[in-house]
């Protein structure tokens, strides 16, 4: 992201507003939603914009996450532009359709504010919701600022209704610590967004009378399979387009945006991968750093789904050592969910870069730049001795 | 405001009309959904859309490459038809209202099996009846998830045999009396509810058309015999369901904007041993270590009956 002149006027928000903001100024057809916290004020901002008449979206204020998602996904086989928020639990519940959404091409923007799965009950950031839900066919972006939580937003209507596309979109930005916390966002102008977002005009709908459609029937052995190879190219086709809405986003606001980002990368030894709100901590210790002579960088993925391997690679090799930071629990596999993608994507192209592991921040304890120069110097280490045992590690954890 | 319905049935017109529902679908021989599917879909002179969640109907008329629907059909998942179609019906709304679509009258139904509707799908029913959406939902009860292979659900009736509530040695049966279902939708204060059941074909299709007719959700509980299910033979659908009206097992009835009437009064009223002796998922019922059992059914389900006639009487003129 790089920012030049103002196209919009600055607000103070948070990012649970900046997100209700966007989705004031989009005017979906429909919106479904359920409060959960941290999410509950993205719910609560846009019904005072329904009662205020400030959109005339119909706005379903329904009974559960797993309601609100089956009435976007109603909504949008009539043929709706349907939005919807929720966050770790209401994600968990939504699970079922989640794969339904997808599988039937239905372009559904749901913002996620990230929470933690209990127990014990959290309300606040981990990535378990969406790393969760990571193969579900849904394309994937992480903010790391209120002002990218609004402008994915925006450009994720775009992306899900990409006719190369049609799938839906999840935004992730991390709870509480975007959610709730007051930054300048700069808000477009009202008549700037309503032509950016344009109408979405569906191939097909239920409202449709006289060419009546079955959706949603049964396929065992003789279709399935076939059925679902259109969602996997689906997704290789969508880098290209994200890229695109990324640079036609730019060209409206100055503000352009990638599948991921380099901080202080290009001449860099050691370098950490990260998504999410923690990519701010990582920037500073980064400066920090490179006062001090060392030659640090950050690769943050602003898209996880689909994963861009090729862009990572081609970021990241060459670097001494790299270290993958999530915030996400995973028990059982040898490591986190960005991990796997990064190893693979290496390995695949026969690239040797010493990789390790970190979980940080469950159930949203901070990590602060100071941490992360612990990492940047466990790296460096790695660098003189070749040792990188153990790969996974904790970043702030207390042993009792 | 009580909206005054075209609730004439002309069987004439009817028969004339062609079938929303196709024929060379895949329900067994004999089942009562399709004659139901096509009784309610006959009475409703607009264009529909229709949903309906997991179950017999939705796996025996949408097998792909086939369908059996000639009118938009979604299917969805097993718990959610109700919200489901609470979409469809908001996105009309919106886009009616934002002149993206002709400004024509959709009716929006939902064709759903007890279990969907009884058991895992009741929140989502309740939240959209709630909210006032306006579609019509018919229940087609066939008092167990019969297309999973006969499991109970909260419509089996108590003691009846269940592939999960086998009659072993130790246990007769299901253990547990039904839920009121009808009595549930009905305290939502929804505009119209109703039970009806195949054989009482105009008895139905007038609730029909009163349900399409009013402005809000509305509700249909009908009375679906199962061949495979019940243990009976593929010619006595017609015959079992008058016989459960006529034991008053399942009484037909209406809520019309709250005021409860009574629709058909058996007389005599029959023994429940005669619906027990109809179907093979009673045998165990008829012998005669049971009868104590039998005993205890018939005060259930004439306690049941008086409750009704008493609170239908309360709204008598």
């Amino acid at each position: 992201m790089s920012g030049n002149r103002l196209k919009g006027e600055l607000k103070a928000l948070e990012g649970d507003n900046a997100v209700a903001e966007a989705m004031r100024q989009i005017n979906p057809d429909v919106v479904a939603a359920y409060p959960i916290t941290p999410q509950t004020e993205i719910v609560m901002t846009f019904s005072e914009f329904v009662a205020n008449g400030l959109v005339d979206t119909e706005f379903l204020a329904v009974e559960s996450e797993h309601a609100a998602l089956s009435a976007c996904i109603g909504a949008a086989l009539a043929g709706a532009r349907a939005l919807t928020a929720t966050c770790g639990p209401g994600l968990a519940l939504m699970w079922e359709m989640l794969w339904i959404a997808s599988s039937w091409r239905l372009p559904i923007i749901m913002n996620v504010v990230n929470r933690a799965f209990s127990s014990p009950l959290n309300i606040l950031c981990s990535h378990d919701d969406a790393m969760g839900s990571r193969d579900a066919g849904w394309i994937q972006l992480y903010a790391e600022s209120q002002q990218e939580a609004y402008d994915n937003t925006l450009q994720a209507v775009r992306i899900a209704e990409h006719p190369d596309i049609l799938l839906p979109v999840m935004c992730c930005l991390d709870g509480f610590v975007l959610g709730h916390t007051l930054e300048p966002v700069e808000v477009l102008p009202d008549e700037v967004v309503k032509e950016w977002a344009g109408t979405y005009n569906p191939c097909y709908s239920l409202l449709d009378i006289d060419h009546p459609v079955t959706y949603g029937a049964a396929d065992f052995t003789d279709y399935y399979f076939e059925h679902k190879r259109p969602q996997w190219e689906a997704m290789e086709r969508a880098p290209k387009v994200i890229l695109d809405i990324g640079e036609e986003f730019g060209k409206v606001t100055g503000r352009y945006y990638h599948l991921v980002d380099s901080y202080r990368l290009d001449d860099a030894d050691v370098a950490v991968v990260v998504l999410g709100a923690t990519s701010g901590a990582v920037r500073v210790a980064v400066d920090r750093l490179r006062k001090n002579g060392i030659k640090a960088g950050m690769l943050k993925l602003r898209c996880f789904r689909p994963f861009p391997a090729q862009q990572v690679v081609q970021a990241l090799q060459g670097k001494k050592a790299v270290a993958i930071l999530e915030r996400v629990a995973f028990f059982g596999a040898e490591a986190s969910p960005v991990f796997l993608e990064v190893a693979t994507a290496f390995y695949l192209r026969g690239v040797s870069t010493k990789l390790i592991n970190y979980t940080y921040g469950l159930g949203g304890r901070d990590t602060v730049p100071g941490q992360i120069c612990g990492v940047f110097q466990d790296l460096i280490d790695i660098t003189q001795t070749g040792k990188t045992e153990p790969i996974f590690r904790y970043l702030g954890l207390r042993d009792f | 405001m009580v909206v005054e319905a075209k609730t004439r049935i002309n069987l004439r017109e009817i028969s004339n009309k062609e079938d929303k529902l196709a024929p060379g679908h895949r329900l067994c021989l004999g089942c009562a959904e399709g004659i139901v599917v096509r009784q309610v879909l006959h009475a409703i002179d607009y264009p529909v859309v229709v949903c309906s969640p997991t179950g017999c109907l939705e796996i025996c008329t949408g097998l792909f490459p086939y369908t059996a629907w000639r009118v938009p059909w979604v299917h969805s998942a097993f718990e959610n038809a109700a919200s489901t179609i609470a979409g469809v019906e908001a996105a009309y709304r919106a886009l009616k209202r934002r002149g993206k679509i002709e400004d024509r009258v959709i009716k929006f139904v939902v064709f759903a099996g007890d279990g969907a509707t009884y058991d895992i799908g009741l929140q989502w029913l309740s939240g959209a009846l709630e909210r006032g959406h306006t579609f019509l939902y018919i229940c087609l009860n066939n008092e167990a998830y019969m297309n999973t292979g006969i499991q109970r659900s909260s419509a089996t009736l108590k003691w009846t045999w269940t592939t999960t509530t086998p009659v072993g040695k130790v246990i007769p049966g299901k253990k547990e009396s039904r839920k009121d279902m009808t009595a549930i939708i009905a305290a939502h204060n929804i505009p119209y509810v109703a039970q009806a059941a195949p054989h009482a074909w105009r008895d139905l299709m007038t609730k029909v058309r009163k349900a399409i007719a009013v402005d809000g959700p509305s509700f249909i509980n009908i009375l679906c015999p199962c061949v495979r299910g019940w243990r009976y033979n593929s010619k006595d659908t017609i015959a079992i369901s008058k016989l459960a009206a006529d034991t008053c097992v399942w009484p037909l009835y209406e809520v019309d904007h709250g005021i409860w009437r009574l629709n058909y009064k058996p007389s005599p009223q029959r023994p429940l041993t005669d619906w027990f002796l109809s179907q093979g998922r009673f045998s165990h019922l008829v012998a005669p270590d049971n009868a104590n059992l039998v005993i205890e059914l018939q005060q259930c389900i004439d306690q049941e009956w008086a409750k009704l006639e008493k609170l239908c009487q309360c709204f008598a003129d």
